[in-house]
């Protein structure tokens, strides 16, 4: 029982990572159609940028703000410069995206070195917290309730605000939404921003435990794929869901049948995929 | 096409015949005489423009943008490594195996696939891959892990041939680099080839027409994943070694790139983007370090300058996929 609980947070632990890397993939899709190759490499600088900003500041939350501003600069200017100029065609889309990538990793090389590390756990979290049996790492908890407030903040915006509306109506159709006034154009370069802003966050939300090394945009890409991929692309609640499926199963496959940790992923999306193409609230 | 643009088409005919022309010539007649580094090079090339073409069926005639095609070459590879290695299997029990196991995934995963479509079909398939790159780098007891498997013997001593060296396996991969070039070219040009364009140009046309698209989309991936998996048994003898990131995501996109850089639809194009992408890297790093940084210019730049890709250069009308 205490080991279902621990795995269980600790499978809660990579979804509210995964969810916040997703949720930008996952809207990026939804209004651009793009398949965002470079938004593993979103995370991996905010990793990057936090760890310069500890170092000379010693505060993480420092480390968390610049490196939101600046990944959400470099994702504006990605997107408004290069990205745009493809507007309905994703395959250059995503090639582009893939240079960037490839960009990104290397530049990160140059700056940073090839050298791991870990950013330091914030003051007041580096304990545990015990209830019986069960002893968790109190900054886990931490990075998972943070996450749900993402959720809930995101959920706001969606649903309760101009921005939002509009959010959505485009995600519908993009051609009617620019009809009726709305800036398409605009509206994509402030939400593919805001995906690299929050893939950033998690970066650094991930960084005392995962860390930052070389690699690790390719190592999460994925995942976040297979969790847009479940929960259905351009969906937020979508993303919720499956970055919750996802993370269990990955945690729990990684701790029962380790040799097949990347196989067990598979399962859940044969699944989602045979019985409903679009994803868990994707639309047809 | 317009009547005034005749004479302009005939002269883009001639450059493509001329360079045909120097390309067979420079890998028939080229071994001979350049020395064993650049005959390693042209075995690359020739190998990954196997695979490459295997993707233009996919990506360049049925409109299926793949980005896992690397994983069937890698299972294939897989294979005989694991074969000629631990099981010390005979040279055709590898071959046939390889071939084999890189087409019944290619057959697995194309039941997932085949009924989605565009940007869908590009995120599904680049997951797919990514699970069997998972599966090679965490299965250690078969594979290795990221070690891979060493000691693949070479292609002339596994199958007994009187010759060995690598100008003997460079013709040997040309002749069979030709034998699959000629059958997808008359694939492509088939009345079942000819279905694939018509399901990239307009789907739901050909299906009222009667057509099974399902199943024509299907068969396309399996085909192309068949082709991918000769390539990746060829890619095993020459390297003698399998890793993981032969089937990686990196793997998958500069395939990617061959096709798209070199032109879709053509089947000469990714042969030539294969060349040029072989070269590159090969010359680049050589000279700098920062091969991944030249590589990611080299992305954005050829999507900006030839989003068509060099064979459909000069006004031909466009053959990609994208075109709605």
């Amino acid at each position: 029982m205490t080991y279902l609980i621990t795995q269980s947070l600790n499978g809660l632990f990579s979804a509210a990572l995964l969810f916040l890397i997703a949720s930008g993939l996952t809207l990026a899709f939804g209004v651009m159609k793009i398949v965002n190759i470079a938004h593993g490499s979103f995370y991996m600088l905010g990793v990057y940028v936090a760890y310069t900003v500890v170092l000379r500041t010693g505060s993480l939350i420092a480390g968390a703000l610049v490196a939101v501003v600046v990944v959400g600069v470099v994702g504006f200017v990605m997107q408004r410069v290069f990205l745009r100029r493809f507007g309905a065609e994703p395959l250059p889309q995503m090639m582009m995206t893939m240079g960037f990538a490839l960009l990104f990793r290397d530049l990160a090389l140059m700056i940073w070195g090839g050298d791991p590390f870990t950013l330091q756990y914030p003051a007041g979290l580096r304990a545990s917290v015990e209830a019986g049996d069960v002893v968790f790492p109190s900054y886990r908890l931490f990075v998972i309730a943070v996450a749900a407030l993402v959720a809930a903040a995101l959920w706001l915006v969606n649903e309760k605000t101009l921005i939002g509306a509009r959010l959505r109506a485009t995600v519908d159709d993009p051609e009617m939404a620019s009809a009726i006034g709305i800036n398409v154009a605009r509206l994509s370069g402030v939400v593919f921003a805001a995906g690299a802003a929050l893939a950033a966050f998690g970066g650094v939300m991930g960084g005392p435990i995962l860390g930052g090394y070389a690699g690790i945009d390719f190592d999460l890409l994925p995942l976040a794929f297979v969790v847009v991929i479940v929960g259905g692309m351009g969906s937020l609640k979508g993303a919720l869901v499956g970055s919750i499926v996802v993370g269990m199963i990955d945690n729990f496959g990684k701790a029962l049948v380790p040799e097949l940790s990347y196989f067990t992923l598979f399962a859940p999306m044969i699944l989602v995929l045979a019985l409903k193409p679009t994803g868990l609230y994707g639309k047809g | 096409m317009a009547k005034g643009s005749r004479r302009a088409s005939a002269l883009r005919t001639d450059w493509r015949a001329g360079v045909l022309g120097a390309l067979a010539i420079v890998l028939v007649v080229g071994p001979l005489v350049l020395d064993s580094y650049w005959i390693g090079l042209l075995t690359q090339i020739v190998i990954l423009a196997i695979l490459a073409m295997s993707l233009d069926i996919l990506l360049g005639y049925t409109g299926l943008p793949s980005l896992g095609h690397a994983a069937f070459f890698g299972v294939a590879a897989y294979a005989v490594a694991v074969l000629s290695t631990t099981y010390r299997a005979d040279f055709w029990t590898s071959v046939l195996a390889g071939v084999a196991m890189g087409t019944a995934s290619a057959a697995a995963f194309g039941l997932i696939v085949a009924h989605v479509r565009d940007v869908y079909f590009l995120m599904i398939t680049l997951a797919l891959g990514m699970v069997l790159w998972g599966l090679s780098y965490r299965w250690i007891p078969v594979t290795g892990g990221d070690n891979g498997i060493s000691g693949i013997p070479t292609l002339e001593a596994h199958a007994g041939l009187p010759v060995a060296g690598p100008l003997a396996f460079y013709y040997v991969t040309l002749l069979v680099c030709a034998g699959c070039a000629a059958l997808m070219r008359t694939l492509v040009r088939s009345p079942f080839g000819l279905t694939l364009r018509g399901i990239r140009e307009n789907e739901a046309r050909m299906r009222s027409l009667g057509f099974n698209t399902w199943l024509h989309c299907y068969l396309s991936f399996v085909i192309a994943g068949a082709f991918a998996s000769v390539a990746g048994v060829m890619w095993a003898y020459y390297n003698g070694f399998v890793s993981p990131t032969y089937l990686d995501l990196t793997a998958s996109s500069e395939l990617f790139l061959m096709v798209t850089l070199g032109g879709p639809a053509t089947l000469v194009g990714p042969l030539l983007g294969a060349g040029a992408i072989v070269l590159l890297k090969n010359v680049m790093s050589a000279y700098t370090a920062r091969w991944l940084l030249i590589l990611g210019i080299v992305y954005i730049v050829a999507i900006l300058a030839a989003p068509q890709g060099i064979w459909n250069l000069g006004g031909r009308r466009s053959a990609g996929p994208e075109r709605t």
